[in-house]
């Protein structure tokens, strides 16, 4: 099959056959359509890249190099102390512990709640599946603001405040989105798979283990990185939550920055922050581009 | 074997055996949903008939929250109004300018996973991190305001002044998000079928005509999946305005739930907060609706299966 873009031209080609003195051959109107539209991608992409650059750069700058007109881009010489300077300005091993402790908390529950609940919905049959189904999707549309207030009072009352708790527990329920997009791969498995494992004795437990399991990993890798890197980037929960600094993990320890007046200026330190907890996603991100671009589009389509 | 005729039989014929396995594998999500949905939900209705500030018991006050919420409190029209402007510009300039560089990337050019990545880059970058390079980059000193001093432009307090800091914060929202719509609406237009371009160009279609024809009907279903979650998430935005702004300056960047979390958790008014969020939820919950409701003008759904 063809793709679409062999036959498809975009409104550009009228304004490079506009913009033309005169009579241009085809392929010279072509060539000028091809070359704008590299420019325009070319432009925008270093816009998009720029601020990245900056944040890189000033994170290896010393004190006068940030405030320079114009714009030091490649400092002289490249302060990698900064970087071991901004892990001792704040407790940077406990914030990376930290989170990570909470990311795989939140992983590794979400992983076995949320596919054991998709398989429920995609592979087995009962009364009423249809609605609670409805029910699980609409659950989608409440914004978590309306449930946040009497969650936090239930786990003050119970002293749950400035532990993990509050943050690792609700995982092990799952999560309608993970549950759905789970479901929708589940169900592209041809049934009969299970069909004959079930005539060779096996249970339905065996059936989710042994079989719609290990056929389903790039679902579940292109779930895991979903979930990682929302636990990771997650503030809003660890901000009602945690009030130990001991206990902050690097969302709320990174913007301690700017409360510290010792170092509120040091953007230096700021951004070398701002890139060590960059990294993991950015590589998780690079790592697992083709499941990761294949949920967000499949998810989106389907939605 | 159908001779039992005993209660618990009955029991295990009403639920036979696929059923009750159904239940036992969706009863993580169906516990969940009392423990942390539907319990959650209406206690945070009774709430927000009270005064409540966890630590003295609860008063009964009626409808008083949303009385003062829509009657008495500026502060509440000002937050709906900055969140509406941040939702109405956000919106229409992330569909717009996510689809143009969608349709750019699928002229097949060269690099264009290259593109892609870059394009995606942004939405990686953790949204504390991001949110502390543009404070970098907005500070007076910073990036922002040399470039735009080269364009012959005086330097500008783009946080501090209160007519710049919410254009401020879409800006930098608009580049941390984008990349998500991009790459929804390129899938989309890689799945419109090319016999459609080419029985157009066979009647004599132009580019313009068949960009407005052909592209755009055949992928508003993608576009309209973009709209509804653009405009859902958008009213729920917090971070960036808690950590480049914090509502300030005059209360010109006080979203919407940054001023619920403050009620909540700054001025423990646990009643009052609950009833922001069931407004919120009305809200967003319309605004659905109404997206809904008029998507059947513009929404071009083929007819499958």
């Amino acid at each position: 099959m063809k793709g679409p873009g062999d036959s498809y031209r975009l409104p550009l080609d009228s304004l490079a056959r506009s913009t033309g003195t005169g009579r241009i051959s085809k392929s010279a109107r072509r060539k000028i359509y091809r070359a704008t539209i590299y420019l325009v991608l070319l432009l925008s992409s270093i816009t998009m890249l720029l601020p990245f650059a900056w944040m890189v750069s000033t994170s290896m700058m010393n004190e006068t190099e940030m405030f320079r007109v114009p714009p030091v881009w490649i400092p002289k010489p490249p302060r990698l102390e900064n970087y071991v300077e901004t892990w001792q300005a704040l407790p940077f091993t406990a914030f990376f512990r930290n989170t990570i402790v909470l990311t795989v908390g939140r992983l590794l529950p979400l992983l076995f709640s949320c596919s054991v609940v998709a398989f429920g919905f995609a592979r087995l049959k009962a009364r009423r599946k249809n609605l609670l189904f409805l029910l699980m999707l609409s659950t989608m549309m409440l914004p978590y603001q309306v449930t946040m207030i009497p969650l936090y009072i239930l786990f003050a009352k119970i002293g749950w405040v400035n532990t993990y708790l509050p943050l690792i527990v609700p995982s092990f329920f799952g999560v309608p989105f993970y549950i759905f997009m789970l479901r929708q791969f589940f169900m592209t498995i041809p049934i009969e798979y299970d069909e004959s494992a079930r005539i060779d004795g096996a249970s339905t437990f065996q059936i989710f283990y042994k079989i719609i399991l290990p056929l389903s990993k790039p679902a579940l890798v292109a779930m895991s990185i979903f979930i990682f890197m929302w636990s990771w980037n997650d503030f809003f929960t660890p901000l009602i939550y945690l009030h130990d600094t001991a206990k902050f993990p690097l969302a709320l320890g990174l913007q301690m920055f700017r409360s510290f007046g010792e170092y509120s200026t040091r953007w230096d330190y700021i951004m070398a922050g701002s890139v060590l907890m960059a990294i993991p996603p950015l590589v998780v991100f690079f790592f697992g581009q083709r499941f990761f671009v294949q949920g967000v589009t499949v998810t989106g389509l389907k939605g | 074997m159908t001779q039992g005729h005993s209660p618990k039989q009955k029991f295990l014929r009403l639920f036979h055996k696929e059923e009750r396995e159904f239940y036992s594998f969706t009863s993580p999500w169906v516990i969940g949903f009392f423990l942390f949905v539907l319990g959650p939900m209406v206690a945070s209705i009774l709430i927000s008939f009270t005064h409540w500030d966890i630590i003295t018991p609860p008063k009964w006050v009626g409808l008083e929250n949303y009385e003062e919420m829509l009657r008495k409190d500026p502060l509440f029209w000002k937050s709906l109004r900055v969140t509406l402007v941040f939702t109405f510009v956000l919106v229409p300039l992330q569909l717009i300018l996510s689809l143009l560089v969608a349709v750019l990337l699928n002229q097949k050019v060269r690099g264009l996973s290259w593109f892609r990545t870059i394009f995606y880059l942004p939405t990686v970058l953790p949204i504390v991190a991001s949110s502390m390079l543009w404070l970098w980059i907005l500070n007076p000193s910073g990036l922002l305001n040399f470039l735009i001093r080269l364009l012959g432009i005086s330097a500008q307090d783009w946080l501090t002044s209160e007519a710049l800091a919410l254009p401020s914060i879409i800006l930098m929202s608009l580049w941390g998000s984008f990349g998500i719509s991009m790459i929804i609406f390129l899938a989309g237009l890689q799945g419109v079928p090319s016999a459609l371009y080419e029985s157009a160009e066979l009647d004599g279609a132009g580019a313009v005509r068949k960009f407005f024809t052909i592209t755009l009907p055949m992928i508003s279903p993608v576009i309209f999946f973009n709209f509804v979650m653009g405009v859902i998430g958008t009213f729920q935005v917090f971070t960036q305005g808690y950590l480049l702004t914090d509502g300030r300056p005059n209360n010109s960047t006080l979203f919407y739930v940054l001023y619920l979390y403050r009620n909540a958790f700054e001025f423990l008014q646990m009643g009052y907060a609950s009833a922001m969020a069931w407004v919120l939820f009305i809200i967003i919950m319309g605004a659905t609706l109404l997206i809904l409701r008029t998507s059947s003008l513009w929404v071009y759904y083929e007819v499958q299966r």
